[in-house]
């Protein structure tokens, strides 16, 4: 037997042992291009980790030098003169944030609706194409469309300018993150519902959206911290106002005698500031004061931003363990 | 039964309270206002993609008329001049394309390794902080970017980059220096592009590569193959047109970036070298920079194209991503999904 093995080893010879020496080479080379391959996703990870601590520890420690109560009491003061705040920014940024949610929140809202309950639809799937679509669009021709029907008719740069413009970059946030809460929400609630004898639209408002609540105001907080930092749709919709305020503006109103809602117009059709606009005209600016304003700005932005990013994953991982 | 030995009038009644009935039906639970609302407003969605194009389409009549397709076509003697109102956006084209075409081919095989890292090799306890690093690194608004770009990056890093390619390769037409001594250069929006592009495209491919199912490594994996193996010879080919539509949808994230790039590119609209170390301008950048001052009607009308032609790029860019990621997603499986 042994000697058959031999016979028949030793006449494949000529070919096994150099295969086995190549095998032996491949598997080394192998194994090495696997360790390396295997080594530099993890090396390209923590490269892009980075930037983003570099950002973040960067502004934070320059920011928090320059920062004080006065700049979230005072208006701008003169370049001269020294000290002063962004409280015209401030109070714009909120302005625009509130006229964008109100536009985007309800319509968000209900166009999520059709398009999780249709999704299959020859409609349904433009619509969501579209929203796919919207979210693409560089924020900056938003800017040139909400200027083009809002600033140009209107003859003035204002509040409402930016909000629309705010608003519509915030819309596909809002409609995606509501379509998947909505379709996350089980079966048997709507069917129960339904067959309570209770009609669509009440079913879907008063059974579906408080099931779906945790997921949609997350989206709604993503939606807004993303509006909140969006500088380029603002250039050229809200302007720039250092003398934006919203107290002086009332008190004014009140004295010369204006209803509510007239003081509402002068509110929202004002040309305002914001917090991300006065960040980007300050970084342009010879005066080292404007731009260490400039930091303590990116301070208060990147708080806010990153803050809600982290708050609203922080909630839905405690949903996420809750519900398992 | 009843109707049979009812008079007329009471089966006339029935019929009238059956039609109302049917009318009731269709009116008072609301469910016709409900649908019909929601369908309005999912209307709305699309009528405000094709408004925003309408809009630009209008405003930039004027400077249509006038400049006509040389507007966008290559020409030796480009110029951007408001002072005599003539304007071509070739130079601005081409500043775009070079910006976001050299940050993609920086930042596709970064984006593809870290996708790699992230869906097949990342231990458990490192997913949640890593993919967060990633997401956190998306959220950074695009005016602080560029902020931390002219005080921190571009003195740090740019300068210093920029100095090295012009010494090493500075014969190359591509990197002719000499680089401005603030860094405000081609290069330096690469480089901040690369940073913002970086996530979009991770987390696409990410997505793509987590839809294959396990039983395909695990079929590479018994047939031998190291784990390097089952991702580039299994995986990858796999997924290649998820991680293609990935690729095209941060260019479009780059093509139409305006803050961060605006801030550090230089907006020299005039530049004539192709260099990437010399300062430039791209279509976004130059109606950031311009527009609120824009007196003449032909400006802005001009810029207002340069917005049109920008749309329609991105506009292109994102259908096509978006139909090749939905195709991916249909094809998977419904096995991996869960």
């Amino acid at each position: 037997m042994s000697a058959v093995g031999q016979s028949a080893s030793r006449a494949a010879q000529p070919i096994l042992p150099r295969g086995l020496i190549k095998t032996k080479n491949r598997h080394h080379t192998r194994r090495i291009t696997n360790l390396a391959m295997l080594g530099m996703t993890a090396a390209f990870t923590l490269f892009a980790a980075i930037p983003l601590i570099w950002v973040t520890v960067y502004t934070v420690m320059t920011g928090a030098k320059y920062i004080n109560v006065e700049f979230f009491t005072e208006l701008p003061a003169s370049v001269l003169q020294g000290g002063g705040g962004v409280s015209n920014a401030i109070a714009g940024t909120i302005i625009i944030t509130l006229i964008a949610m109100t536009i985007s929140i309800p319509l968000g809202i209900l166009a999520a609706y059709y398009v999780a309950e249709k999704p299959n639809t020859r409609l349904g799937l433009v619509v969501r194409f579209a929203t796919d679509v919207l979210a693409g669009v560089p924020s900056i021709i938003i800017g040139l469309f909400a200027y083009g029907i809002l600033v140009k008719p209107l003859g003035t740069f204002s509040a409402l300018a930016g909000g629309v413009a705010i608003s519509i970059i915030m819309l596909p946030t809002i409609v995606r993150s509501t379509e998947e809460m909505l379709k996350l929400v089980p079966r048997a609630l709507r069917e129960g519902s339904l067959a309570l004898g209770a009609p669509d639209w009440r079913t879907s408002l008063v059974v579906l959206l408080p099931a779906a609540l945790a997921g949609v105001v997350t989206g709604i907080m993503l939606a807004i911290a993303r509006g909140v930092g969006e500088t380029a749709p603002l250039l050229f919709t809200i302007l720039g106002n250092d003398h934006y305020s919203v107290r002086q503006i009332v008190q004014s109103g009140v004295e010369s005698g204006m209803t509510p809602i007239q003081i509402l117009r002068e509110l929202v059709l004002s040309p305002t500031d914001a917090l991300t606009l006065t960040m980007y005209r300050y970084s342009q600016d010879p005066f080292p004061e404007r731009v260490q304003q400039a930091w303590a700005i990116a301070l208060v932005v990147m708080v806010f931003v990153l803050g809600v990013n982290i708050l609203t994953r922080a909630l839905t991982a405690r949903r996420l363990a809750g519900r398992s | 039964m009843k109707e049979n030995t009812a008079s007329d009038k009471p089966a006339a009644a029935a019929a009238f309270r059956k039609r109302s009935s049917r009318f009731q039906l269709l009116t008072q639970h609301g469910d016709v206002f409900w649908r019909g609302l929601i369908a309005v407003t999912a209307i709305f969605v699309l009528v405000l993609v094709l408004a925003i194009g309408w809009t630009t389409w209008r405003d930039s009549a004027l400077s249509r008329e006038v400049f006509g397709l040389s507007f966008v076509l290559p020409t030796a003697d480009a110029s951007w001049n408001p002072v005599t109102d003539t304007y071509d956006a070739w130079p601005l084209i081409a500043g775009t394309i070079v910006t976001s075409v050299f940050a993609i081919l920086i930042a596709a095989p970064f984006s593809i390794f870290i996708a790699i890292f992230l869906s097949e090799l990342c231990p458990m306890w490192l997913r949640t902080p890593a993919n967060f690093v990633i997401e956190m690194l998306a959220a950074i608004p695009s005016v602080v970017l560029g902020l931390w770009g002219i005080f921190v990056f571009l003195p740090s890093v740019v300068v210093p980059v920029g100095h090295f390619l012009e010494n090493t390769l500075g014969f190359l037409p591509l990197f002719q220096g000499p680089i401005p001594a603030s860094g405000s250069s081609r290069l330096a929006a690469v480089l901040i592009l690369t940073i913002m592009i970086i996530p979009t495209i991770t987390a696409l491919t990410r997505d793509v590569l987590r839809a294959i199912p396990d039983s395909q490594r695990e079929a590479a994996l018994a047939l031998g193959s190291t784990r390097w193996e089952t991702i580039w010879q299994v995986l990858i080919p796999a997924s290649l047109s998820g991680i293609f539509g990935a690729v095209i949808l941060g260019l479009g994230r780059a093509l139409g970036e305006t803050m961060a790039v605006t801030m550090v590119i230089g907006n020299n609209t005039v530049e004539a070298s192709g260099s990437l170390l010399r300062p430039g301008a791209t279509l976004a950048s130059t109606i950031a920079n311009q527009f609120a001052e824009a007196v003449s009607p032909m400006h802005s009308s001009a810029l207002i194209e340069l917005g049109l032609i920008l749309f329609v790029i991105t506009l292109l860019l994102n259908m096509a991503a978006r139909l090749l990621v939905y195709q991916v997603q249909k094809k998977v499986p419904t096995e991996a999904r869960a």
